[in-house]
């Protein structure tokens, strides 16, 4: 399965981790590591799958998401949310703004590439 | 300004939250307008007739015109009502209402204060523990750092070849992160050390009195005389305290004071300069209750004892109600201590002076130091007919002597929540550490 992703994360170390893993799976991989111009660049981009860090220089996460779902275009593009703050109502508030997938730090190479992977599917 | 002085005020206000005009006031009292003016500017003074007279028309009792409340109890019994709107208490007679029921009224300003400051403890708490930005900051760089370090592990160590460019460029960032997330640690044990010293401000009464304690090095060199003033080392050591705080440091140093009385410490430190610190050996010595001996000992300033000494008590229910910890025997702050320690071993076992060798469980892969704990468990409070005794537990912890350390020695955690310990029986939650023994 390939495909297009976006990932919005402004740790370059993890960008170059979750690219490489992604490229090496036959996707194209954007990255973007700002938060205030994100939505703009999903919108330009229009990739498959989004995966979205939730604290991002300028904006939260939790905001772009909702954002996004409140545009016709990208109401049901599918969303991966990464997070260090595993709480329930972390994910709750996720779920509340219509993320996809909610995933928290520290996660496997492998659950990001199956999430992506059934993401896309979906 | 005196209080007798306000009379004139009180009247003043008095007649105003009555709606009655300056005027009326005056002719009903039989006096002129302009003279009841200088009255209530308290310019003319006011006494015998005139006032029980104008304290008739008003409706309140002279003395609460001459003597009135106090300012700061009228003003907290006002915040208190403006506290609960939904409650109509009726404040254009608080006044009265604090004349009358003194007693009463300082009563319901002390229980707002108190519940004030019990809201802005519980707030302290809630919001260092849920919305700490600094804990959380710190906490989301080192997440972030260790998805970053596993990434780029896993892919290294993935069979299958890499090329050697990304090779590099992995180990690379290997190298970069484990040195931010050393970084990242450091700077979270300092900030929490931080916080540590500063819990006393919002803590538990018992945490008060450990920062206290703990500040003054377990030991009371006022207290170490026979003349030694209870109260006056309170007020000077207990300075800041909550009022419960101040009740257990002034039980706590009552008890010191009645130990040093008992077992001076000249003596004390002749016997442990030729025993040593050996709760048996000079519980005989001295033919004493081995409970005061091991408070003494965990009171005699560092330069009379040849080793540190640690001391913990706990009541019946197993609550640490004193904790003097060691730096290889670190006791836990809030909560139950291991439910291995000698110490809970000792309630069962009440009047049998015990002695163990532990290991203190601290951190996977830690060496440390075999300790000897003496316990001893007696009854607190005085003997009554037909009532069961209410039992407390002393444990002494101070390092093992050269060439007694032990394989033998119990291997004991802090809490079950910072121990490594995986198959224990005694474990109450799951551990936040991973690994074991």
């Amino acid at each position: 399965m390939s495909g297009h992703v976006l990932l919005i994360e402004d740790e370059p170390n993890i960008i170059e981790a979750i690219g490489f893993i992604l490229s090496r799976d036959g996707w194209r991989v954007d990255t973007h590591s700002n938060g205030v111009d994100a939505v703009d660049v999903v919108r330009a981009k229009a990739p498959d799958v989004v995966i979205l860090d939730v604290m991002l220089p300028g904006r939260s996460g939790y905001d772009i998401l909702r954002d996004l779902r409140n545009d016709p275009v990208t109401q049901t593009l599918p969303i991966l949310m990464l997070t260090a703050r595993g709480q329930s109502k972390d994910r709750e508030m996720a779920e509340r703004a219509g993320v996809s997938r909610f995933m928290t730090k520290p996660f496997s190479n492998a659950e990001v590439l199956d999430a992506v992977r059934a993401l896309k599917a979906s | 300004m005196p209080r007798d002085t306000l009379t004139g005020s009180r009247i003043r206000e008095r007649r105003i939250s009555r709606g009655m005009k300056q005027a009326d006031l005056a002719r009903k009292a039989g006096i002129s307008a302009s003279y009841l003016n200088l009255i209530e500017h308290n310019r003319r003074r006011i006494g015998g007739k005139l006032l029980m007279g104008i304290a008739d028309i008003l409706g309140v009792d002279a003395t609460l015109l001459t003597e009135g409340a106090g300012a700061a109890l009228i003003a907290t019994l006002r915040e208190a009502a403006l506290d609960m709107p939904a409650i109509p208490a009726e404040q254009d007679r608080v006044d009265e209402f604090a004349g009358r029921f003194p007693g009463w009224a300082q009563l319901l300003a002390d229980t707002h204060t108190r519940v004030a400051m019990l809201e802005r403890s519980v707030e302290t708490l809630t919001d260092r523990m849920t919305h700490d930005p600094q804990l959380a900051a710190s906490l989301h760089e080192m997440l972030s750092t260790v998805t970053a370090i596993r990434s780029a592990a896993s892919i290294l160590a993935e069979p299958g070849e890499i090329e050697p460019e990304w090779q590099a460029r992995f180990h690379r960032n290997i190298f970069e992160d484990s040195g931010r997330l050393t970084e990242a640690s450091r700077g979270l044990v300092a900030y929490l050390e931080t916080e540590g010293e500063a819990a006393s401000e919002t803590g538990t009464p018992q945490e008060e009195l450990d920062h206290v304690l703990e500040g003054a090095g377990h030991h009371v060199a006022a207290l170490e005389t026979a003349d030694g003033d209870v109260a006056a080392v309170g007020d000077e050591i207990g300075g800041g305290l909550s009022a419960a705080a101040r009740s257990l440091l002034a039980d706590w140093l009552t008890r010191y004071a009645a130990d040093a009385r008992a077992l001076p410490q000249d003596d004390m430190a002749r016997a442990v300069a030729e025993l040593g610190a050996d709760s048996a050996l000079l519980a005989q010595r001295f033919e004493m209750d081995p409970a005061r001996i091991m408070r003494r000992l965990a009171a005699l300033p560092p330069d009379v004892l040849s080793e540190p000494v640690g001391l913990a008590i706990c009541d019946a229910s197993g609550v640490l109600t004193y904790r003097k910890p060691l730096p290889d025997f670190p006791m836990p702050r809030f909560g139950a201590a291991c439910p291995l320690w000698p110490l809970y071993r000792a309630l069962s076992r009440p009047f049998v002076l015990m002695s163990a060798a532990v290991r203190p469980l601290v951190q996977v892969g830690r060496d440390t130091t075999v300790l000897r704990s003496e316990t001893w468990a007696a009854p607190r409070g005085s003997l009554a007919v037909n009532r069961d005794p209410l039992f407390e537990a002393h444990m002494i912890v101070r390092p093992e002597k050269r060439g007694r350390e032990t394989d033998e020695a119990q291997e004991v955690g802090v809490a079950c929540r910072i121990c490594p310990r995986e198959a224990c029986e005694g474990r109450r939650e799951p551990s936040i550490l991973s690994g074991g023994t």
